[in-house]
Parts: structure tokens; C-alpha cells; sequence
């Protein structure tokens, strides 16, 4: 992550006539796609054991690990100017809300409380 | 009072009648754009607004099914054991497979290495192919054993014949949501030829390789989906 600090972005250096473009170097490639092919593994190994409910929500951090993998790496976002990173982060923030107002009238109707 | 100007001014000040192509014209710069800087940038932020509304539109999936799953947990995993998760495990090193394919697609055409591109571009091709051909495997599979929801779904769950209907409506999930990335797979693979054809024409170099980086994203995005689809379809 300090690498994005210390590495100014291509659209702030960006002068003239090509395209910005970051190559970013073979190697990182693949060692993403090995890391997505491990935690692919790790999904499919912690689904055999029985940890109950938390079962899901393992299986979701992992998930969301992958995600932000593809997202950072094999999409560039690492990379991209701010404009994509307010677009991408605010796509997840109505994603959350919607999550949110949805689960928060849904899984609470059975409660009774009154 | 000045006569309003013509399109053609507007969309080239300075240059008057030729149809502007000046010696530093990119054949692919459109002419409301600066540069290929500016056009690059444009048009990768415009496909991440495509991609917001497409993570919405499946998150909308994803919110109904946690929704039913916590109202219906038993169906669910009676439901989730009709999966075979070999399959489902190896289709999805297939598929990331193909989002490294892809990726390197648009690496070597940020190298101007066409033949490795186009050839980035066809394996890409051939995974997805494979992954949606396993997909119609397992449909009929599904098929075969009663399992689409509605007339055609004869399955009866004999150890718990209550869980029947729940598991209906766990199938019926199955179908929309792993159909909709299927259908999405198929309009990317669709894309992918077309992609395949100008790469190989020469198209695509370090100065233009907007059009290829886009692909990508739509085929990063489709695989993002499917690693949330295998644990919470396969795995419950």
C-alpha cells in the first residue's frame, strides 16, 4: 500500500500525446493469479470443516480478498487515476446501503421485541 | 453579430475545410477529444460507470438470496448438496484462468506484442468456452434430475418432503443467477472475437490500447462475480 503514495499516478504525470498507461511487469500477473488459485483452495478447505455460521461469512472475507485482488490488480485500479477510485469506491459504498436498508427491514421482522 | 459556427469548426478550431488529419492525428482519436490521453481516460471511467451499475444490478441478486437463505436455511443446504462443488471448483480455476489470459492480453498490447495479444485473446476465448460449456453440462444435468424450478420441477427431497418447495426456490436462484452470468460470459465472448480480429489487424499499441483494457474490465467483472457465486451456490 505505500507504494501508491510514493508513486505518483500516471494522470498527475501524464503530459503529452499517448495514452497513460502504467505496464505493470509480467511477474505480478502471475503472482495474483497464484494467490486467487490459493485462496480458491481455501474456500473449498474451510467449507469442509464446521464452523457454523461462520461458515458464510469466511467464505465471504475470502471472497472479498479475491475481489479486491482482481479489482486492484488485474483491473488497474492501483494504478488509475482518482476519478476511478471515487467512481469504484462509491459503486461499493450504494452497494453497501442497499445491503444495509434491505437486511435491516428483512432479517429483523422476526424479532418481536415489543 | 458573428454567424454561428459550423460543426466542423467546433469540432476543429484552427483548421479549416480538410477533414483534419494533421501528421500527429491518431487514426482512432476521436475528434471530441484532446488526445489519446484524455480519450483513454474517458473512455476507461465511463466503463467503470458501466461496472458500478453492473455491481448493482447483481448485488440486488445477491441481497435476495441472503435474504431468502436466512429465511429458509434447511433448503438451502439440501438445496446446494444437487451442486457438485468439484465441478464448480474446477470451473472456477478455469475462469480465473481466463482473467489471467486477459489480463495479459492487455499487457502485451500495452507492448504492442500483437501475435502474443491475439493469441492472450484467443486462450481467453477458449477457457470462457469451456466454463460456460461445463455450465450447460451441469444444467442438464439439473435438468435431468427435475430440478428447474416451475412444471418441469418433478424433484421430491424423500428424507424431508417439507424442504421440497424451499429447495425449488434454492434452485430457482441457482438458475437466475448463475444464467445471468452465463449470459454475460456469452455477450464477452461475443466481444472477444470481435476483439481477436482487430487485434490481429494491427489495431492495438502503447498509444491505443484503451478498447482492450475495457474488455477487460467487463471479463475481470464477470469473473469477480462468479467468486461469490461458487461459495454462497456450492458450498453453503
Amino acid at each position: 500500500m505505500a507504494q501508491i503514495q510514493s508513486q505518483p499516478n500516471d494522470h498527475e504525470t501524464y503530459t503529452g500525446h499517448a495514452a497513460p498507461h502504467h505496464q505493470a511487469s509480467l511477474v505480478s500477473y502471475f503472482v495474483i493469479f497464484f494467490a486467487l488459485m490459493a485462496l480458491t483452495v481455501i474456500t473449498v478447505w474451510i467449507s469442509r470443516i464446521d464452523l457454523g455460521a461462520m461458515n458464510t461469512l469466511v467464505a465471504m472475507v475470502v471472497a472479498i480478498i479475491k475481489a479486491l485482488l482482481v479489482i486492484l490488480w488485474f483491473m488497474h485500479v492501483i494504478h488509475s487515476p482518482r476519478m476511478t477510485w471515487i467512481v469504484v469506491i462509491s459503486s461499493f459504498l450504494w452497494l453497501a446501503v442497499m445491503f444495509a436498508l434491505f437486511f435491516s427491514d428483512y432479517l429483523t421482522r422476526a424479532w418481536n421485541i415489543y | 453579430m458573428r454567424s454561428n459556427p459550423t460543426l466542423h469548426d467546433l469540432q476543429h478550431p484552427g483548421h479549416e475545410g480538410e477533414e483534419g488529419h494533421d501528421e500527429h492525428h491518431h487514426p482512432f482519436l476521436q475528434h471530441h477529444f484532446e488526445d489519446l490521453g484524455q480519450q483513454h481516460e474517458a473512455s476507461t471511467l465511463g466503463m467503470w460507470f458501466f461496472v458500478a451499475q453492473e455491481i448493482l444490478f447483481f448485488g440486488g441478486l445477491f441481497c435476495c438470496y441472503f435474504i431468502y437463505r436466512e429465511m429458509y436455511p434447511a433448503a438451502w443446504k439440501a438445496g446446494s448438496h444437487h451442486q457438485n462443488w468439484q465441478i464448480g471448483a474446477a470451473n472456477t480455476i478455469v475462469l480465473i484462468g481466463s482473467s489471467l489470459t486477459m489480463a495479459l492480453a492487455v499487457w502485451g498490447a500495452q507492448g504492442a506484442k500483437r501475435k502474443f495479444t491475439t493469441l492472450m485473446l484467443v486462450l481467453t476465448l477458449i477457457l470462457g468456452g469451456i466454463f460456460v460449456g461445463v455450465k450447460g453440462y451441469e444444467y442438464a444435468e439439473h435438468i435431468h434430475e427435475g430440478l428447474f424450478p416451475g412444471s418441469a420441477f418433478t424433484y421430491v427431497q424423500h428424507d424431508n418432503p417439507q424442504l421440497t418447495r424451499g429447495v425449488e426456490l434454492f434452485m430457482t436462484f441457482y438458475f437466475t443467477m448463475t444464467g445471468l452470468h452465463a449470459l454475460h460470459m456469452i455477450i464477452g465472448a461475443g466481444l472477444l472475437l470481435w476483439f481477436i480480429k482487430r487485434t490481429w489487424r494491427g489495431d492495438f499499441g502503447p498509444e491505443y490500447y484503451g478498447p482492450v483494457e475495457i474488455m477487460g474490465l467487463y471479463w475481470h467483472f464477470v469473473d469477480i462475480v462468479w467468486i461469490f457465486l461458487f461459495p454462497l451456490l456450492y458450498l453453503v
